[in-house]
Formats: structure tokens, sequence, C-alpha cells
């Protein structure tokens, strides 16, 4: 049963975006193309061939693999209320952390590959934003081992679903904190606007410039798969308690679409932030990563 | 035969060949002199580490007394990680050298230097007798110097050693005073001696014996406030002795803070805060340093006082853990920190070897300048690559390994202690967290700016890859960064012994096996994504098999006449942030302004400089040379006043010794009235 919740962030991988855009295209009171749109992009993507700069080297063509590997085994390591992940161990968050940056630093690397003054700069930006978003996903995880005292994923949610209601409260404050995270990577609005037309504005899109074909479906993809990633995380905390899987899934379904409908709704009614507005904002989750962690030691009353 | 008579006469023989062969042979002979050295040393170490220590006592005369040598699991922890960096440098060395040859005659004085270096280290590991301590860590120092004002010429390279000089002599100076304070208490150069003597007087004496030793070994370690000597020495060093510095030399600290927080009896739990505060303090301020700097070695170093700073973290938390005693957080941080100590001196040197081989191809250090050497160099690149994502704590290599036991540490302490202790942690991870993402921003910057894209500036030689000899010791330092970060459980079996040399008082045997197990999942992971990786690439290729694979211009968003000086280079990349952590910085910007309707080339430079050493290190120079200016006029080099002076000094002697009798003599005058 372990896989049970990497299936089911993979199907859901295959909407989400699908349905961030139709609510901005409700919002924008246009007709909008079908929630599998997105994936029908990608799977065209996937049956084309690549094609490759003359400045670009062995990495540039591995990135994007290592991209996505590693997005593949961080879904791997989310559990799915009381039953663990694939994988699940002491400090796996950390794990979790890591193994993305390894992903971000291929993809970085993989840009400046190409030599391109635009991807330069993408890439730049992208590797700022994600060390500034570092520190409130540790300081988030730390303040829930300290509520519950667990240090890995499956433990940690399984320990605040037994808790009492402000346990919830602690819930709805960390899934703001971690749809900002997701916000920040997958660089979508307000950090960063996936629909602009001008490259000097851009953070992740400038980044795979010159990625195509199947390369650049495997990166699009593996924005799907963590934004459905980051939806399960936020999920875990609603999960009912025990293991009645014909509740939990459909809340499980039902916090993913409602995540993905936040984040139409947001991208339709805010703006993007100038470029160098952004370090604020993303030190704004900071602290509010450590209202949480105040949170927690007032209601365990450490204080005193 | 003992082994510190065996190491003393290879070193010495090894020296007569070396003095009596020619310059060209220099290198292998050293070679032979170090492999034997750690081929003992590595013997006494390893079962050392594995249980059995050495322990055997020179008669030293009069002076010295007893010199008891002791090689205990920390001091064979250490020999091990020091022997395989210091062969790897001399595999590396004497190819870097032979570019030199013929030019300075310097080159056999810098190979006898570097197997004195080795036999000095092993010492400093193994002796337990003060007065000889201090001596071994004076030939240290000293054969240090020597290797580092190599290219002696440059004045850059002397002034950065003259300054490792003295800096390496205040640490001494701290050493001494801590060792002889010690032993004018109880007559006794053992090291042993310190235990009982520092239990016997109050904590507060204590704790301020060992701040002193803290500090002079934090001097030699690079933490901040005391690491301003570090970005000087290690970029004017040849490469394979910045690396040995960088991977060996600086632990040598590590290993007196350790050895001191063994021996000095005290309250653990203040220790470990101090340690906490300032490593975490080293660590950023270490990576927000190197993130900007244009030098390549000149990063790398910063680079070094990062890894101390996260090295300290695990120091403190064990202190804390032995402190509240908790066996899982002191074995986590012990642990992790011995296991960062060996990771660092693998990548770090791999790392210094990369810049050196490159320096020799371009003829340059300046990162801005550098670009595309990876169709040039591979296998250095792939070198770099590697080295890179260890020291930014990527899995699946090494540096991940150590990190996540210091984070297993920090998030056991976040939920088993007082609130002191769970804000210090939660401070810790997020500090540590922070590091980790700016070492990426920093190591992306690195080898994205020197190996990828176009070059950036000409060079008249053509750039070849560096020869398989000078490759090979690279590829024996892979083998280790890939083994740990893929195998962790096994590394941790032989971590055991020296980390339960300072949790013994507690009960333990079972957070190891909890660890043991959790690294054991770490592994199963880390095969898992590259298994993932090996997946998709198959696929990729399956998918694309009869596909053409096309080939084209970089895509400039339709400028039709890019060219390599548009690309972003390495200040561009880091210039935004740069602007964000503007108030920590100190940037000297020389830019001039553009003149007339079609303007002249115009030049701008921005220079890095460190705040803290502007504050901790210029500021009192320069009030001192203020004072001392008053009274220069003293030292006029005028030998007629000399000897006035001391005349001056021997007449005041007599006066004081003459009146202090006449004191004397009135004092019992007046005490018989």
């Amino acid at each position: 049963m372990a896989g049970l919740v990497f299936i089911l962030i993979i199907i859901t991988s295959f909407f989400f975006l699908g349905i961030v855009i139709r609510t901005k295209s409700i919002f924008s009171g246009r007709k909008g193309p079908g929630i599998f749109q997105p994936m029908k992009d990608i799977w065209r993507l996937l049956r084309k061939e690549n094609v490759y700069s003359q400045t670009t080297s062995f990495i540039f063509k591995i990135a994007p693999d290592i991209y996505f590997a590693s997005v593949l085994i961080a879904i791997m390591l989310i559990p799915f209320g009381n039953q663990k992940g694939i994988f699940s161990f002491d400090g796996d968050f950390v794990f979790f952390a890591y193994i993305l940056a390894v992903g971000k630093f291929f993809s970085i690397i993989g840009a400046l590959d190409t030599g391109s003054s635009f991807e330069g700069m993408g890439a730049s930006r992208e590797a700022l934003y994600s060390f500034l978003a570092e520190p409130a996903f540790f300081i988030l995880m730390g303040s829930l081992a300290l509520l519950t005292g667990y240090s890995s994923f499956a433990d940690i949610f399984s320990g605040i679903q037994f808790g009492s209601y402000i346990s919830y409260a602690i819930g709805i404050l960390a899934s703001f904190v971690l749809v900002l995270i997701a916000m920040i990577e997958n660089s979508r609005m307000p950090v960063d606007d996936p629909k602009t037309h001008l490259e000097l504005t851009m953070i992740h899109e400038v980044m795979v410039l010159d990625n195509s074909g199947f390369d650049l479906g495997l990166i699009l993809h593996a924005t799907n798969l963590k934004f459905a990633m980051y939806g399960a995380l936020i999920a875990n905390f609603f999960l009912t308690p025990g293991r009645e899987w014909y509740y939990s899934i459909p809340i499980f379904i039902g916090v993913q679409a409602l995540f993905a409908v936040v984040v139409g709704t947001l991208e339709s009614f805010i703006a993007r932030f100038r470029m160098n507005h952004n370090p604020q904002f993303i030190f704004t989750i900071s602290s509010i990563s450590l209202l949480i962690f105040f949170a927690v030691l007032l209601i365990l009353g450490k204080y005193f | 035969m003992s082994l510190s008579i065996c190491i003393l006469l290879v070193t010495a023989l090894f020296i007569l060949f070396i003095s009596f062969s020619k310059e060209a042979w220099s290198g292998n002979i050293a070679l032979g002199a170090v492999i034997i050295n750690a081929g003992i040393s590595s013997w006494v170490a390893v079962n050392a580490v594995l249980g059995h220590s050495y322990i055997e006592i020179i008669h030293g005369g009069p002076v010295f007394g007893e010199i008891p040598i002791r090689i205990d699991a920390l001091s064979g922890w250490f020999i091990l990680m020091m022997n395989f960096t210091v062969l790897t440098g001399i595999l590396y060395g004497r190819r870097y050298m032979k570019q030199y040859e013929n030019k300075s005659g310097m080159i056999p004085l810098h190979f006898v230097c570097f197997i004195i270096n080795h036999a000095s280290m092993i010492g400093i590991f193994a002796i337990q007798n003060s007065l000889a301590f201090l001596y071994d860590w004076e030939i240290m120092a000293l054969s240090t110097f020597i290797m580092v004002i190599f290219e002696y010429k440059k004045p850059e390279t002397l002034r950065a050693a003259v300054n490792f000089l003295i800096q390496s002599h205040i640490c001494i100076l701290l050493l001494t005073i801590g060792l002889i304070w010690i032993s004018s208490h109880t007559g006794s150069y053992d090291f042993n001696t310190i235990t009982a003597y520092s239990a016997s007087v109050s904590p507060l004496i204590s704790l301020t014996l060992y701040l002193c030793f803290f500090i002079g070994f934090a001097i030699k370690a690079g933490f901040v406030p005391f690491h301003t000597w570090l970005p000087y020495a290690h970029p004017v060093a040849p490469a394979h002795v910045s690396g040995v510095m960088s991977g060996v030399m600086i632990k040598l600290g590590i290993f007196g803070i350790l050895r001191m927080l063994l021996l000095v009896n005290q309250n653990y739990l203040t220790i470990g805060y101090i340690i906490l505060t300032i490593s975490i303090i080293s660590g950023v301020y270490g990576v927000v340093l190197a993130i900007i700097q244009h030098n390549l070695k000149k990063l790398l170093a910063y680079h070094s006082i990062e890894n101390i700073g996260i090295i300290g973290i695990g120091i403190g938390i064990g202190a804390i853990g032995i402190g509240i005693k908790n066996p899982y957080l002191a074995f986590a941080g012990f642990a992790g920190a011995l296991l960062h100590v060996l990771n660092h001196s693998l990548f770090k040197s791999l790392l210094f070897y990369g810049a050196g081989t490159v320096y020799q191809a371009i003829h340059t250090l300046n990162i801005d300048s550098m670009g595309g050497l990876i169709k040039k160099m591979p296998h250095t690149a792939f070198l770099f690559l590697v080295s890179a994502m260890a020291i930014c704590g990527l899995p699946p290599f090494n540096g991940f390994v150590s990190e996540f036991l210091i984070y297993l540490g920090l998030f056991e302490g976040v939920h088993s202690g007082s609130l002191s202790i769970t804000t210090f942690c939660i401070l810790c991870i997020a500090g540590l967290a922070l590091i980790g993402g700016l070492a990426l921003l920093c190591f992306t910057k690195a080898f994205g700016i020197i190996f990828l894209g176009e070059a950036r500036s000409q060079f008249d030689n053509d750039i070849k890859e560096a020869e398989k000899s000078k490759l090979f010791p690279g590829y024996l330092i892979v083998i280790f960064i890939i083994f740990i970060g893929l195998f962790p459980q096994l590394i941790l079996k032989l971590l055991t012994n020296p980390v339960s040399l300072f949790t013994s008082g507690l009960k333990d045997g079972f957070p190891a096996v909890m660890i043991g197990n959790n690294l054991r999942s770490i592994s199963l992971v880390t095969w898992a994504f590259i298994l993932a990786i090996a997946l998709i690439a198959t696929i990729k290729r399956f998918v694309l098999r009869n596909k053409k694979e096309v080939i084209t211009p970089t895509w400039a968003c339709g400028y039709v006449a890019p060219n390599s000086k548009m690309q972003y280079t390495a200040s561009s990349y880091v210039r935004s942030y740069r602007k964000l952590i503007r108030p920590f910085l100190l940037m000297n910007k020389k830019e001039g302004d553009i003149k007339g309707v079609f303007s002249s080339p115009i030049h701008s430079e921005t220079h890095p400089y460190d705040k803290i050493e502007a504050a901790f290190v210029d500021f009192p120079l320069k009030i001192m040379n203020k004072i001392m200016a008053r009274v220069r006029f003293i030292q006029n080099g005028n030998m007629r006043y000399y000897i006035l002076y001391g005349v001056i000094f021997i007449f005041i002697i007599m006066i004081i010794s003459l009146l202090s009798g006449i004191a004397a003599y009135l004092f019992n005058l007046i005490k018989q009235m």
C-alpha cells in the first residue's frame, strides 16, 4: 500500500495544471482549454526530437533527466496520512529538500551550459530565490518536529492528526507557508509569471529557452509533479485519522483540486512582483514559519 | 622498532635523498617518503580506530621529561584522514611542480618541507607532552610557511605568507599560555594531568582555560573572526599545498578543539553554546563572502571557513548532547562532525587540485575570464562537478551524509531539551539550510562560469587536458566521495570508536544502531535515485532512437549576432544576491564615467573585502600604528643610541635592585620598631 500515494500523486499531476488554467480562464471570462490540455501538450513534446545548442555539453543533455528523477524520488518520500511513503526514515524531509536541490543544481547548470545571457539571468534568479525559500521549509519542519516529537514525514503527520484542534490551526498556517513555497519552487505568481512574453521578466521559463522536444516535456511535467507533490504535503495535514481509504482518497483529491483552484485564483488576481521585491516576499515566508515555531512553543508551554 | 623512531628515521633518510638527487627526482622521492610514513602510521591508526590504542613512551631527557605517544581512536581517525589527503597531495603535487622545474631551484626545499610537514602532523595527532607538542606545532607551522612562499617573487605571496606566519604564531602563543599554565601548576607536561588539574580548579578557571585553547585552535581552524589569514594564504600557495592546507591543516585546529574537549574538565553545556554560536556565524559568514569572490582559490578558501562552521555545529551539538546527557544528540553531533572532517578533506582537496589544473592551463584564477573549459578539459570538469556537488551537500555524494547526521542531531535537539536548546537548534537548522542554499548558488556559479558556456576571453596558449598522472589522484578521491555517499552505513561503523570516546559517560550503542538503520535507508533512496536517472535516460534514448539530433546555435531571442562577451559573468550571476546582502559586505568599486557621444572604453572594477577583517584586524592595527608612531623616534637606526639604551637599561636594573634592598632594610626596620 506504500505505493498508493505515489500513484495518487502521479494521477493528480495529470490534471493539476489543467485545473489551474481552467480557473484562470473562468475568472477572465474565457472558455479556456480542457483540463487535460497541458498533458496533451507534454505528450506532443515527448514525441518530438531534441534540438541542442552547439555551445552545450553533456551537462545540458543529462540535466532534464536528473531534474525529473529528483522530483520522482522526492514524491516517493511523501506519506499518506498514517501510511508511510515508499521510503520513510528519520529526517526524510532533509533528504526531500536536498534531493530537490540536486534537481535544481542541474537545471541551473544546464541553463548556464547554453552560454545564453537570458538563461544565465534566469539561472541567477532561480538560485537566489530557492536559497531564500530553503530556511522557511526547514523552520516549518523543525516546528512540526517540535510539536509532535518525531522527525520523519510519516510520524509527524500522524502525530498531528491525532492532536487537538490547535494542530488543525497550525495545519492551516503551515499549508499557507507550503502554498507559498510551492509557488516559489514552481515559479508561479506572484514571484514569476509563466505567461509573460518578455524574457527579461522571466525566471523559470527563461532557463529552459533552449530545451526542446523530449527534454522540455520532462521539465514541464516535472513542474506538474512538483505541484501535485506540494499538494499532497498539504493534503496530509487534513487526512482523517485511521486507515479508511474511502475517506482519505476523496479528501486527498479534494485538497489537491482546492489547491489548484487557489493557485489559479491567486494568479488571476495578483500581479507579478517587481524582481527586487521578490526577496522581501520570500523573507515574509520565513517569518511566518518562525511565527509557527513560536505558536508551537506556546502550545507546548515551553515559555514557562 | 617503535613508531616514532621509524617515522623520524624515514623522514631524515628521505630528506638526505632529496638533497643529494636531481631536482626532477625530488617529487618522486617525496612520494616514497609519504607512502612509507603514511603506511606505518595508518597501520597503527587503523588499529586505533578499531579499538586498539597505541601507547609508547619516549624518554626526552631532562628538558622534555617523558614524552607519551598515545594514538587513540580520535587520533587514529584524524591520522587516516590526513594520510590520504597528503598522499593525493603529493601524487598531484609532483606533477604540478613539473612546470616550475629548472626555474627557481626551490623545488627540493619545497618537497623536503612537504615530508617534514607530513611527519609533524602525524606527531601533532600522537604526541601528548605539552612541550614536545608545541615544538612539533611550530615545526608544522614553519614548514607550511616555506611551502606557501614557493612563489616568493610575487609580492602578494610574500604578504600573504607573512600574514600566515604572524597569525599562526598568535595561535602558538595562546596554546603556549594554556599548556604552560597547566604544567606550572601540575609540574608535568603530560596531557593526562590536564584533566586532573581542570577538575581541581573552579569552573570559571577551567572555562577560561578551555577558551584559551579554543581561540588558539580556532585561529588554526579558521573560525570567524579568527579566519583572516585563510583567504590570503590559500590562493597564493601551490595548488597541492592549498589542497592539503584546506583539507588537513585547518583540521589540526578541529582536532585540538576535540582533544581539549576530552581533556579539560568543564561544563559541556556552556561550551556547546559557545561553539555553536561561533560555528553558525562562521558557516554563514564564510559562504556569504565566498559567493562574491572573483578569485577561484579565494572562493574555495572562504568555503573552508563555511565547512569549518558546519563541523563546529556538529561539535557544538555533540557537546550539548553530553551536557544534557542525551546519547542520540551527542552521537549524531560528534559523528557528523568527524565524518564532515573526512568529507571536507576529500572534496576540498579535489576542488583545489581542480583549481590548480585550471590555473596551469590558462594562467589565471579570475573566474570572470574563464568559460567553456568543459570541452577542452572534460575530466577536470567532471572531477570539479563531483566535488562541487559534494561540498553543496547534495546526494548521492559524501557531503550529504555528514550534514544529514548533523541535521538528525539538530532535529533531536529541537524536541528533547529546554527552551534555549530548542531555539538554538531551530536557528542552527535555519542556518544550515541557508548555508546549503548559498553553497548551491556559489557552486553553480563556480562550475557554470568556469566550465560551461563559451570562453569569455582569448588565451595565447591552447588549452589542454591535464595528463593522466595528474588526474589519477582526483579519481582516487572521487571513488571515496561516491563510496561514502552510497554506503554511509559502512563508514558509520568506523566512527563508533572515535565517537564513543566522547559519549562513554552516557549509555550508548543504542543510537549507533538507530542511526545506522537510518543511513541504510539513505543508501537505499540514493540507489533508487541513481536507478531513476538511469531509467529515464534509457527511456529517452529508446524514444529518440530513430530521431535525428539537431544542432543549432543557442537561441538568442531573435538576436542574430551574439558573442561570448554577452554571456552572463560570475559578477552578473551574483549581482542580485550582492545587492541583497549589501549591509554585510565591503565592496571597493572603481568605475569610470562614460564620456562623449561615442563613448570610449571604460573600466569597472570591484574588489570584495572582508568587513570583519576591517573591523577586527585592520582597525586595531591602524590605531596601534598611530600609537607606535609617537614612540618611533626611539628606533632611529643609530647604533650609538642603541648602546645608550642598553646602558640605561642596565642602570635601571641596578637602581631597582639597590632600591629594593633599601626598601627591604627599611621595612625590616619598621617591623622591628
